[in-house]
């Protein structure tokens, strides 16, 4: 069985940051597994401009931004190994990765993957990285009623299709759900000739971001109905119509309000799930708000060894923010790495231990706990926020002090919002002979 | 004297913006931005508004059968459905790299029309 | 002149199809649809009922128990899904106890095997969640689950590769008697045969009506349902029924042979024919009534909901006869459930009257064993690289919730009566069956079809007729 250090379960945007930063912090024996035929993940589909203002400070298409982190990935010459499918990961506690240590401390992982050239097998990894990304809800999880004719498409497979294969999978088009997939292919299904009559969108606020709102259906005369969800789907075969009604602050559909759009298609942009399953069966432990693995500041999960990052970790709207998130867990899984090597001890260094505990707005953190001692002199705290909010504060506070502010004009559970932690002030704020704490952060108004 | 609500498009802050224009359509001011990147967008959306343009176009003995493009810069808003237009009559042979040019002057911009995706030959 | 021509390739078409094919002659399927399993058969609840249910000497209670009895030794020898997993049908309060009684001795003069009353305390041992606020439960060990799909696919395969022909997208326009035996006028040419079956499921009353006058009348009574990801399955391990209301069974939960968790149905009765559409109404209605008989019952990860239409006929009995007014013509009417249940009894039955009647002989060729499609999860290691050395296509995986791979999907394809729409790829394989319902495979799925049949993308089906899954080619240019 062949062993790596790190091996990383997908060549999406997040696996390539990841892989980038590992090596570039000493870490030479890794494998990334990608089920696609190509790296690059969902970039590859996503061909709309938008991508890597942060990361590169210029303004990429999907394809170009996975494009720069693929020819770094093969300068280092990272092995990726495409069209393989991780079938399991497992860990085998009785057996320590670093062989010469006591056992368990450090367990080893083992991949199975498949593919059609080297049939099934395992590797043995001393980390893994999870970087699988996401899914897209389909209709089910909404009950939607109605028939189940052809002309269902989740907006992804939508774009999949017009996009990468050159089809169009409808010509009269009616899209439930205003997240970004679905704005950018409204914008996509018309450019290419065909009619979006209108975008529903279930809350009273839409899921995406604002400047596809202004590029995609404002300059194209879509309009976008808010508080309207899909009541019915008529067609045996094909889809013909499907009907709106505008709903009531429970999100029920009010009678009366009903509005039914003659249509051959309906593409569902309704929300994005992290893809866990391999996660779970390994024994991570999964948040029910974000579906994806609790991690600590390092982004390592509660199976040591074991980090995510990207959309597996927590949905993402801008890929810069992936590639970040990502290079982080490639780092630490490089030190983590390091650390074996070096034989060196875990349990004093992780004697502080803050939980980040999400209050009056914020739904959730990433990471949601801090070793104190592990942390790097500031640290990003990603979350989103469960409404939208105008001109108020998120701040951080630790044992009753406040310790970070940050005023937003604007925030909505559509946009995914930071803080910057400084490790110093945590610091100030911790106490002798105390070794856990609490650091609250809250949406204030004032 | 009149008022206009703009999103700014430059990133993805989506900052909210107001620009008063007088009775000749010149303008007078703009607020809410939060980087001279909105002012600039600001006064183009207002006078001469562009956009990129991303689409695909068919690729003859590839890997794969399409390869996405986009304008190279902004093109007119107006011009994008001939852009449109242009790119569906359009096929190219691979191998194909990002950044080459599939046409120079696309529906008489002047801008270029460039892969933004790599197909190998089959 | 055909022999029998059998109108329906639904369970109970092709369970006769298949025990008529153990006999000389030459048998014909007319489906109206592109594939078997398409109408009453594909949307039910999956379930092998024990035959409690049915009173005391009707056919329905015979077929029921038999069928039973005849289900796993089948599954073996066709290799499909099925698990006797057992069912409890809960009596919440002291109230219904008699009722609950009456079932039981319902099912003792049916024959039911044994059959059993538990307590809440013995009950909760082996079905954890169970509601508290329960009374009593009939414990029936006979019952179990099957996949819908599984049994009657194999029961086509086998009788096409038996020598019986199948015609899809066959619509049955008039039946007419002619001096010996009938004309039936299809959308697809006219066909002669001595005897007819109509197995036509919602649409047997109006056959049966074209030559008798002695009229009946199929009321198609809707089923809605909800089924959950796998992640949901734990929460029972036994059909979950509820004591039985005015109309059906009430809401049953159930493992279902492939491990997710199903919830349903209701029965709601329409005019409409075609009326397999989900409601508001109907959906809402699941929600609340799941969670009487077991607590805390998380209905969360629901990935598709469903209706089917249940072929109930006025008397609630099947009707399995000759027609006194018109000999030759033999109904298989009115099979509701227990009908995915008693296919393999029915099967029997009517292959058996034609028998007699057509004083058929025994076909030497008769195969009665048909290999499924292979499921490589269940391999070693080992085998499954073997596999793969020798069939790269299995090391493909194309549906990654449910892990299917493209060696599954050629299998499905290229078997006797293969697949030729993705519906048809998902009820022989469940490739896009798992939680994201296709988006993720559903374009591979496509370009296989369209690769191994030379379907152009344009025309490939969801589901047949009018079903394209999309409407436009690679550009203009393209053409």
């Amino acid at each position: 069985m062949r062993q790596y250090d790190i091996v990383i379960i997908g060549a999406g945007p997040a696996g390539l940051a990841a892989a980038v930063a590992a090596f570039d912090d000493g870490a030479r024996r890794i494998l990334i597994l990608e089920r696609d035929r190509e790296p690059g993940g969902i970039l590859n589909q996503c061909i709309h401009n938008g991508f890597g203002l942060h990361t590169f400070k210029e303004e990429l298409t999907g394809p170009e931004y996975a494009d720069r982190f693929i020819k770094q990935v093969r300068e280092r010459g990272i092995e990726c190994r495409l069209n393989t499918m991780v079938m399991d990961i497992g860990v085998d506690s009785g057996r320590d990765a670093n062989a010469t240590r006591e056992p368990s401390a450090r367990p080893m992982k083992y991949v199975t993957a498949m593919s059609r050239a080297d049939g099934m097998y395992q590797v043995a990894a001393r980390t893994v990285i999870l970087a699988m990304g996401c899914r897209e809800r389909p209709r089910g999880a909404l009950n939607i009623p109605g028939y189940r004719p052809a002309g269902i498409y989740s907006a992804g497979t939508a774009q999949r299709l017009v996009n990468m294969q050159g089809y169009l999978p409808g010509r009269r088009v009616v899209i439930l759900g205003s997240g970004d997939i679905g704005l950018i292919m409204a914008r996509r299904m018309t450019l290419e000739g065909a009619k979006v009559l209108v975008v529903a969108e279930l809350m009273p606020y839409s899921g995406g971001l604002k400047r596809n709102i202004v590029q995609c259906l404002d300059d194209y005369g879509i309009s976008l109905k808010l508080s309207h969800t899909v009541v019915d789907i008529s067609g045996k075969e094909r889809v013909e119509s499907v009907t709106l009604a505008q709903v009531d602050e429970n999100r029920r559909p009010i009678a009366g309000t009903e509005e039914t759009y003659e249509c051959d298609t309906l593409l569902l942009s309704v929300g994005l799930l992290p893809e866990n399953e391999l996660s779970a069966g390994l024994g991570v432990e999964l948040s029910p708000v974000t579906s994806g693995p609790i991690v600590n500041e390092s982004l390592e999960t509660n199976v040591g060894g074991v980090f995510a990052c990207g959309n597996v970790l927590h949905v993402h709207d801008l890929v810069d923010f992936v590639s970040e998130e990502a290079a982080l867990a490639g780092k630490n899984a490089a030190a983590y790495v390091k650390r074996m090597e070096a034989a060196e001890g875990d349990a004093k260094e992780a004697e502080i231990e803050i939980e980040i505990k999400p209050l009056s707005g914020v739904r959730y953190t990433v990471p949601s706990h801090v070793r104190l001692a592990r942390m790097q002199p500031e640290q990003v705290v990603r979350f989103r926020v469960g409404d939208v909010y105008k001109n108020c504060f998120i701040r951080a506070y630790l044992n009753g002090r406040q310790i970070a502010s940050k005023k937003r004009p604007v925030m909505a559970p559509g946009e995914m919002e930071q803080l910057k932690l400084k490790k110093e002030q945590l610091l100030e704020c911790v106490e002798p002979g105390t070794s856990s704490y609490c650091l609250e952060i809250r949406v204030e108004e004032k | 004297m009149s008022k206009r609500q703009l999103i700014c498009i430059g990133c993805p802050l989506g900052c909210q913006m107001e620009a008063e224009q007088n009775e000749d359509g010149e303008i007078v001011s703009i607020k809410g931005n939060t980087c001279p990147r909105g002012d600039a967008y600001a006064r183009k959306e207002l006078t001469c508004p562009t956009r990129i343009v991303t689409s695909t176009v068919r690729v003859e003995g590839g890997m794969r059968h399409m390869v996405s493009v986009k304008t190279k810069e902004d093109v007119p808003k107006g011009k994008i459905f001939d852009c449109m237009g242009e790119i569906r009559k359009l096929a190219v042979a691979a191998p194909i790299a990002v950044g080459d040019v599939i046409l120079p002057d696309i529906a008489g911009t002047g801008v270029a029309l460039v892969a933004t995706g790599n197909v190998d030959a089959r | 002149m055909y022999d029998v021509v059998i109108i329906g390739a639904g369970v109970s078409g092709s369970a006769i199809a298949r025990e008529l094919s153990r006999y000389r002659g030459k048998f014909c399927v007319l489906e109206k649809e592109e594939d078997v399993c398409c109408g009453t058969s594909k949307a039910n609840s999956g379930i092998v009922h024990a035959g409690y249910d049915a009173r005391p000497g009707s056919l329905m209670a015979k077929l029921n128990v038999e069928g039973n009895r005849r289900m796993k030794a089948l599954s073996e020898e066709l290799d499909f899904p099925f698990r006797q997993t057992g069912s409890y049908v809960v009596c919440m309060d002291k109230e219904s106890r008699p009722k609950l009684e009456e079932l039981f001795e319902r099912g003792q003069k049916n024959g039911v095997e044994d059959l059993q009353i538990l307590s809440y305390e013995e009950a909760v041992r082996e079905e954890g969640n169970l509601s508290k606020d329960m009374d009593s439960v009939l414990y029936a060990p006979t019952a179990g689950i099957v996949c819908p799909f599984g049994l009657n696919i194999a029961l086509a395969e086998n009788a096409h590769t038996n020598g019986v022909e199948f015609r899809f997208d066959t619509e049955v326009l008039e039946i007419a008697r002619q001096e010996r035996g009938f004309v039936i006028k299809t959308s697809n040419g006219d066909y002669e045969t001595r005897y007819v079956v109509n197995a036509a499921g919602v649409y047997a009353d109006v056959f049966h009506n074209m030559v008798s006058a002695d009229k009946i009348h199929i009321t198609p009574r809707k089923g809605e349902y909800l089924l959950l990801d796998k992640s949901a399955a734990g929460q029972v391990s036994h059909t979950i029924f509820s004591l039985p209301g005015k109309y059906g069974k009430g809401i049953l939960i159930t493992p279902t042979a492939h491990g997710n968790l199903l919830a349903g149905p209701t029965a709601t009765d329409i005019p409409d024919k075609e009326g397999t559409n989900t409601t508001a109404e109907g959906l809402a209605s699941i929600f609340e009534k799941a969670g009487i008989s077991v607590q805390s019952l998380s209905l969360r990860n629901v990935i598709t909901s469903f209706a089917g239409l249940r072929a109930h006929e006025d008397g609630h009995e099947f009707i399995i006869k000759e027609l006194e007014d018109a000999p030759g013509f033999i109904d298989c009417a009115g099979i509701e459930s227990p009908g995915l249940t008693s296919a393999p009894a029915i099967g029997v039955m009517v292959a058996g009257m034609l028998q007699e009647k057509l004083n058929l002989v025994d076909n030497p060729g008769f195969e009665p064993r048909r290999k499924g499609i292979l499921n490589p999860a269940l391999l070693t290691m080992e085998e499954r690289n073997r596999l793969i050395k020798g069939q790269p296509a299995y090391g493909n995986i194309i549906c990654r919730c449910e892990m299917i791979s493209e060696g599954e999907i050629l299998d499905a394809i290229h078997r006797p009566l293969g697949a030729k729409s993705l519906d048809g790829v998902k009820r022989r394989t469940r490739a896009g069956m798992g939680r994201c319902q296709s988006g993720f495979c559903s374009p591979r799925v496509m370009e296989i079809l369209h690769r191994e049949l030379g379907i152009p993308m344009e025309e490939l089906t969801k589901s047949g007729a009018n079903s394209r899954m999309i409407t436009g080619g690679r550009k203009e240019a393209a053409r």
